[in-house]
């Protein structure tokens, strides 16, 4: 009698098409869904970067490299006549060069440091609070970082907006990074290499110099190149710091151009339009190239 | 002294540098935020006055702190689907095939994406959109600043969840299966539970982002001193005034504009420490 029935379930089951079982729609449905918002994420990322390229490229030459910027008269007088915007973005290129230069001059050596002492002592509270403060770092604004640094540097340092205090900013954002990324390439180390070398009586600090950081070489580069491909497009902490220059500058302690200022700057004048794509364009690359450097040598590293 | 305690104290003082650093950061925000605190003491954070004329300057944070808040919580709605998906796609139902790697690669490249690129976008691209199909007539507002916050913050949605996901051990997915579950019912039962606190964390993180986030958000939101009625109208976030006004203020709107920096920090680092802390205790 029960194997009766037991049939006549499966019968009843089998009147009813594939589709029209609950579950199984639910669950192709469900699949459908994220496949479908997937594919809305990854057209966003395309969209972007083709409106870039498809709007940028005209624009990309040899001037664009070399000269600076042109005046908004010059700029109007080329659009109407249909022609290309003379000038380019050297001084923006020259500045950020400058600025994430000297940003990583202050930051890397700190950072790396920093990274060492937390990964040393890494059982100690004192260690586990300087790495909660690093997070809260990292996770500080921008603005409020630019805002900082004015208040630090623009006001009390160099009198006014200065390259060094757009280099202060970008530091600070560039610190917490390394720090990171320095402890957790050096946690990936086997111990026992680390134990061969004290076994062998070597001093602390060639420990350190010939074992810790070769080792450990690829995966600081790797937070290296994302820490600077981070803040290369930084905009809102330079408004408030390095502040943008017409001409290419090389004084320290004298406001200084970024590629994202001068977007900023093109943003804020119509007869510009064009310029902004290609500078946009140009910016995107080069935070690109170090992504998939990073990406390529992180892919090699043996630790 | 021996070269290994010289490179212990070295060390050690390095790491003193960002305990310099916060606490400097700390004590020149609420020292430059003095003076409006003088003025307008706890009022500060419940008016929603905001107004330079000189000889009746008043000054409030409400109108911004309301900015930020719904910008960022509608950001975060609209990623929600599309990172949990995402996450979904990458780390399950597509799990080490190509294609899960060129989506992953994509998504990791819109945490590359410069904010001001962002901002240009939207601007260019979806503002005329929002426009064109009629939703507003100027297409600025809180709308489109949080559309494009939303893109914005899905890598820092996804890259957490994903491990989270990862992470989950196969046995437990198996033993689901061979009891006759769907995938739907494993994900439901088996992944969502066990991953829930890795997810909510990086949820919350990308929230973090949102709140401090600037130049997209100036260029798309209208910058307009008003308490932001409805989805579309305008409105202006903390962040969005201190880079609009900063360069004009001095004075008291500069204290203002300070005290207003101080607050964003404030919040941002309480949301971000919630984030930490799910990830520290449930980990």
């Amino acid at each position: 009698m029960t194997q009766m029935n037991v049939l006549l379930e499966n019968k009843k089951m089998n009147f009813i098409p594939y589709f029209f079982k609950g579950r199984k729609v639910k669950n192709g449905l469900f699949l459908s869904a994220v496949i479908f918002f997937s594919l809305i994420t990854i057209s966003m990322v395309l969209l972007i970067i083709g409106t870039m390229i498809f709007k940028g490229y005209h624009q990309i030459n040899f001037a664009f490299f070399t000269q600076t910027p042109p005046n908004t008269f010059e700029a109007m007088m080329a659009k109407s006549s249909g022609k290309l915007i003379p000038g380019g973005i050297a001084n923006g290129i020259t500045g950020s060069l400058y600025m994430v230069a000297l940003a990583s001059v202050i930051a890397i050596p700190f950072g790396v440091l920093i990274g060492i002492y937390l990964y040393e002592n890494r059982k100690k509270r004192y260690a586990g609070i300087i790495r909660d403060i690093t997070d809260v770092l990292q996770g500080v604004p921008s603005i409020v970082i630019g805002l900082i640094v004015y208040l630090w540097v623009v006001v009390h340092i160099t009198n006014g907006y200065s390259i060094f205090a757009g280099s202060v900013a970008l530091s600070i954002m560039m610190l917490p990074l390394i720090v990171r990324s320095t402890e957790e390439s050096l946690k990936m180390i086997p111990d026992s290499l680390k134990e061969a070398a004290i076994a062998l009586g070597t001093p602390y600090y060639k420990v350190v110099w010939r074992v810790l950081i070769p080792t450990s070489f690829t995966g600081l580069m790797t937070g290296i190149l994302l820490a600077i491909s981070r803040i290369l497009g930084e905009t809102a902490p330079l408004m408030l710091t390095a502040l943008g220059n017409p001409a290419i500058n090389w004084n320290i302690v004298k406001p200084g151009a970024a590629v994202p200022l001068l977007i900023w700057q093109f943003y804020n004048d119509p007869n510009m339009v064009d310029l902004i794509w290609s500078s946009t364009l140009f910016l995107m690359g080069f935070v690109l190239i170090l992504n998939l450097l990073a990406k390529w040598i992180a892919a090699r590293r043996k630790f | 002294m021996n070269s290994d305690k010289i490179l212990k104290y070295i060390l050690f003082a390095a790491s003193l540098l960002i305990l310099l650093i916060s606490g400097a950061m700390i004590l020149s925000l609420v020292q430059g935020s003095l003076p409006s605190f003088r003025q307008f003491g706890w009022k500060f954070l419940i008016s929603d006055k905001w107004d330079p004329t000189r000889g009746r300057e008043q000054y409030g944070a409400l109108l911004f702190i309301a900015g930020t808040l719904f910008t960022s919580i509608l950001a975060l709605i609209l990623a929600i689907p599309l990172a949990f998906s995402t996450s979904l796609f990458v780390a399950e139902y597509f799990r080490n095939t190509g294609m899960a790697s060129v989506v992953s690669t994509l998504v990791d490249l819109l945490a590359g994406i410069p904010s001001i690129i962002y901002g240009l976008w939207g601007f260019y691209i979806l503002r005329p959109f929002i426009v064109d199909i009629g939703l507003s007539s100027q297409g600025y507002g809180i709308f489109t600043s949080g559309l494009i916050l939303a893109i914005m913050i899905i890598p820092y949605a996804t890259s957490l969840s994903n491990t989270t996901i990862m992470m989950i051990p196969n046995e437990l997915k198996e033993a689901a299966y061979s009891l006759g579950a769907t995938r739907l019912e494993v994900i439901w039962n088996v992944i969502l539970p066990n991953a829930r606190s890795g997810m909510t964390a990086s949820y919350i993180l990308a929230f973090g982002r949102a709140l401090g986030e600037t130049l997209a958000v100036t260029m798309l939101i209208g910058n307009s001193n008003n308490m932001p009625t409805g989805l579309f109208s305008t409105g202006n976030t903390m962040a969005s005034v201190i880079a609009n006004q900063f360069g004009e203020a001095s004075g008291l709107q500069l204290s203002s504009l300070i005290e207003i920096g101080l607050l964003l920090f404030v919040i941002t680092t309480i949301i971000n420490a919630i984030g930490k802390y799910i990830i520290k205790k449930f980990a």
